[in-house]
C-alpha cells in the first residue's frame, strides 16, 4: 500500500484537520490546524477537500519518503525550504513524488507552521469525529516520530497536472490583530484595556498549539483575576495573574478561570499563529458590527485566493527552482 | 403552573464574532447551574441553523456559532426568549449514578493530611465524602473530568500550594468548596482522597461520555482488592458504576 515514510518529523508534527468542534461541552479540546487557511490551502493543492488531514509542523518541515508506490503532496503555510529528492521547489505548490523519493521541508524563511497534505489523505481513523491529534489528552493519537508509516488511502496520484499558487498570492502575517472586546473586559481597569491596545507584544518562547503567551505591557485587573470557570473559543485573550496576555489557540482547554479581556477576530488567527517570536504585535480592536464584515470578506478572500490556483508551468518552474539554486532571491524573502 | 418566581436574571456577554456567552450569575449555584442546563436543552432542542456548538457551564452558557449563516441579534433574540421561559426548580434530568471508590493509602494518598487538618479521623471523612449526593456542575478542564458540588461544609479544604504535574486517571479529589472525578491523567492541586475504577471517558464505547450535567452522584467505598477486581473489569470495557433509573 502507498505509503509515506516519516524519515525525520520535523518541529512538533502532529496530523492536523479541522478539529473536533462539538464536544467542548464534554471537556474534549477542539484541536486541529493552528492555520486553518493554509490546511485548507494544502488540501486543495493536492486536490483534497480542504478539510482533509494533513501534516502539521512548526518551524522545521521534517522529512519524507514516498514507500510502496508514487503519490502527490502539496505544502503550504510558512514559506518552508522544500526540497525533491536534493532539488530546491516552492512550497504552495503540489509535488509528485516517485516512489523512493525523498521530499525534505527545511526551515522556514518566514512563518511559523506548515502543511504537508497528501492526495487522497491518509488512512487514519477519525476520533470522534476528526483525525486531529490533541497531544495533552492523547485524543487521536501523538508526536510523528521518525519511522513511522503513513498509510494513504490511494494506491496512486491523480491524473490531472500539478498546480500551484504564485508567490505573489501567498497570504502573509502582516498587520495588526484584530479584536473585539469581551467576554469579561469588565474584569479590568481602563488603563488595562488602553495597555492591550497601545502595547506592542512578542510571542513568548513558552508558546505551543494551547495557546500563544504574549509579553509586553502589564494588563490591570480591575477585581481580581478569577472567575469561576466558563467556556472558552477560539481566539480568547484570557490574563492570568501575571498582567500578560495569553491566546488561546486550537488545543485550548474547552473552560478556564481568568478573565478574557477580549477575542481575536476568527480569520486573524492565522496571522497570529504564524508570528515568530521577533515580530511585534499590535492589537486594534473593532465592533461586533465591523467583525462580522471583516469575516463576510475574509471568507469571500478565500475563494478569491483559491481561485488563483491554477497550473503549474514552465516559468514557474524556472524561474522558483532556477532562481533558488541560483540563491539570487533570498535577499527578497529576507526584506 | 406556579408563577411566583420572577424570570431568571442574566446577561449576553459576547466572546469575539463567533461566541455569545448567556450569563446567569458569577458564582457556583445550584439554580443557577439548573438555569444553564434548561437554556442549554432548549436551545439544543431548537436545532437552530448556525450553531455550532454550546458549553454549558458553572453559571454560564457559551454559544458557538457561524455569524455568516446565523444573524447575531436573532440569536440573542431567540436566547432571551429561552432565557426568560426557564424555571430552575423544573429541572428534568434525574440521573443518579452509584460510583466505587477506593478511599486512603496508596489510592488516596491525601485522606490522612485531610483528616488530619480538620481534626477527623480517615474513617469520618469517607463517612463524611461518601454520605451525601452530589451533582455533576459541568464537565470541562480534560475529556470527561466532572467538577461536582455538594462537598459537605466541614471537608472544604484550600487547594494544595504545591500542585501536581500528574494525577491518576479515576482520581475523587476535593479542592476549596468542590469536589471532582477525574477521567484522564491531568495536573491537580486539588486533595486526592481516592480512586474509582469507573472510566467516566472510554473511546471504546458508542457514548464515551458517562457524566453529563445535572447527573447526580454518590460514592460507595471499596476496599483495595475490590478496587483492583473492578479495575480489571474496567480495563475489560465493563461499565463499573451503576445508573439508577431516572424517577
Amino acid at each position: 500500500m502507498t505509503a509515506l515514510r516519516v524519515i525525520a518529523p520535523g518541529g512538533g508534527s502532529t496530523i492536523q484537520d479541522r478539529g473536533r468542534p462539538g464536544y467542548a461541552r464534554y471537556g474534549v479540546p477542539e484541536a486541529g490546524a493552528m492555520d486553518r487557511l493554509a490546511l485548507d490551502m494544502a488540501n486543495r493543492l493536492a486536490g483534497n477537500d480542504p478539510g482533509e488531514a494533513a501534516i502539521e509542523f512548526a518551524m522545521l518541515g521534517g522529512s519524507y519518503k514516498a514507500v510502496d508506490g508514487p503519490c502527490r503532496v502539496a505544502v503550504a503555510g510558512g514559506d518552508f525550504d522544500v526540497r525533491l529528492d536534493g532539488v530546491p521547489l516552492d512550497a504552495w505548490r503540489a509535488i509528485d513524488l516517485p516512489e523512493g523519493a525523498t521530499l525534505t521541508i527545511g526551515r522556514a524563511r518566514s512563518g511559523v507552521y506548515g502543511y504537508l497534505a497528501v492526495a487522497g489523505g491518509f488512512d487514519i481513523a477519525p476520533v470522534l469525529g476528526s483525525r486531529s491529534v490533541h497531544l495533552r489528552s492523547g485524543i487521536g493519537g501523538g508526536k510523528l516520530e521518525a519511522g513511522a508509516l503513513l498509510l494513504l488511502r490511494v494506491e496512486s496520484p491523480p491524473e490531472g497536472p500539478m498546480i500551484a499558487l504564485a508567490r505573489e498570492f501567498w497570504p502573509t502575517a502582516d498587520g495588526s490583530i484584530r479584536i473585539v472586546f469581551g467576554p469579561q473586559d469588565d474584569f479590568f481597569t481602563a488603563t488595562g484595556r488602553a495597555a492591550l491596545l497601545s502595547g506592542e507584544y512578542r510571542v513568548s518562547l513558552q508558546s505551543d498549539r494551547m495557546g500563544y503567551r504574549l509579553e509586553g505591557p502589564v494588563i490591570e485587573h480591575a477585581n481580581g483575576f478569577n472567575i469561576v470557570s466558563d467556556g472558552i473559543v477560539l481566539g480568547s485573550i484570557q490574563v492570568p495573574g501575571t498582567g500578560q496576555p495569553i491566546v488561546l489557540l486550537a488545543d485550548r482547554q474547552s473552560t478556564g478561570g481568568y478573565p478574557k479581556i477580549a477575542t481575536v477576530l476568527s480569520c486573524d488567527i492565522r496571522r497570529l499563529v504564524q508570528r515568530g517570536h521577533e515580530a511585534p504585535i499590535h492589537f486594534v480592536a473593532v465592533s461586533l458590527d465591523e467583525a462580522d464584515a471583516i469575516l463576510a470578506a475574509e471568507a469571500q478572500g478565500l475563494l478569491d485566493l483559491a481561485s488563483r490556483i491554477g497550473p503549474l508551468t514552465a516559468p514557474d518552474l524556472f524561474h522558483s527552482e532556477r532562481l533558488l539554486q541560483l540563491n539570487l532571491i533570498d535577499g527578497f524573502i529576507a526584506g | 403552573m406556579p408563577d411566583a418566581a420572577p424570570p431568571p436574571a442574566f446577561a449576553i456577554r459576547h466572546a469575539g464574532e463567533g461566541g455569545i456567552v448567556v450569563e446567569f450569575g458569577d458564582i457556583v449555584d445550584e439554580r443557577l447551574n439548573r438555569l444553564v442546563i434548561g437554556l442549554d436543552a432548549a436551545l439544543r432542542a431548537d436545532s437552530l441553523p448556525g450553531v455550532i456548538e454550546t458549553v454549558p457551564t458553572y453559571r454560564s452558557l457559551l454559544i458557538v456559532f457561524d455569524p455568516l449563516v446565523l444573524d447575531r441579534r436573532a440569536l440573542v433574540a431567540r436566547l432571551e426568549g429561552l432565557a426568560a421561559g426557564l424555571r430552575p426548580e423544573d429541572e428534568a434530568s434525574s440521573r443518579r449514578w452509584h460510583i466505587p471508590v477506593a478511599y486512603g493509602g496508596r489510592l488516596g494518598e491525601d485522606l490522612d493530611a485531610i483528616a488530619a487538618l480538620h481534626g477527623l479521623t480517615t474513617d469520618e471523612v469517607v463517612r463524611l465524602h461518601s454520605g451525601v449526593d452530589y451533582r455533576v456542575y459541568m464537565i470541562g478542564f480534560a475529556p470527561g473530568f466532572a467538577y461536582l458540588g455538594g462537598l459537605p461544609a466541614v471537608l472544604h479544604t484550600p487547594r494544595r500550594t504545591n500542585p501536581r504535574q500528574r494525577t491518576p486517571a479515576g482520581s475523587v479529589s476535593i479542592g476549596g468548596v468542590q469536589a471532582a472525578v477525574s477521567s484522564v491523567e491531568v495536573p491537580s492541586g486539588w486533595h486526592m482522597l481516592g480512586r474509582t475504577p469507573l472510566r467516566t471517558f472510554d473511546l471504546r464505547r458508542d457514548d464515551p461520555f458517562l457524566l453529563r450535567p445535572g447527573d447526580r452522584i454518590r460514592f460507595h467505598p471499596v476496599s483495595e482488592a475490590e478496587f483492583d477486581r473492578l479495575a480489571a473489569l474496567s480495563e475489560g470495557g465493563a461499565i463499573t458504576g451503576e445508573l439508577e433509573a431516572a424517577s
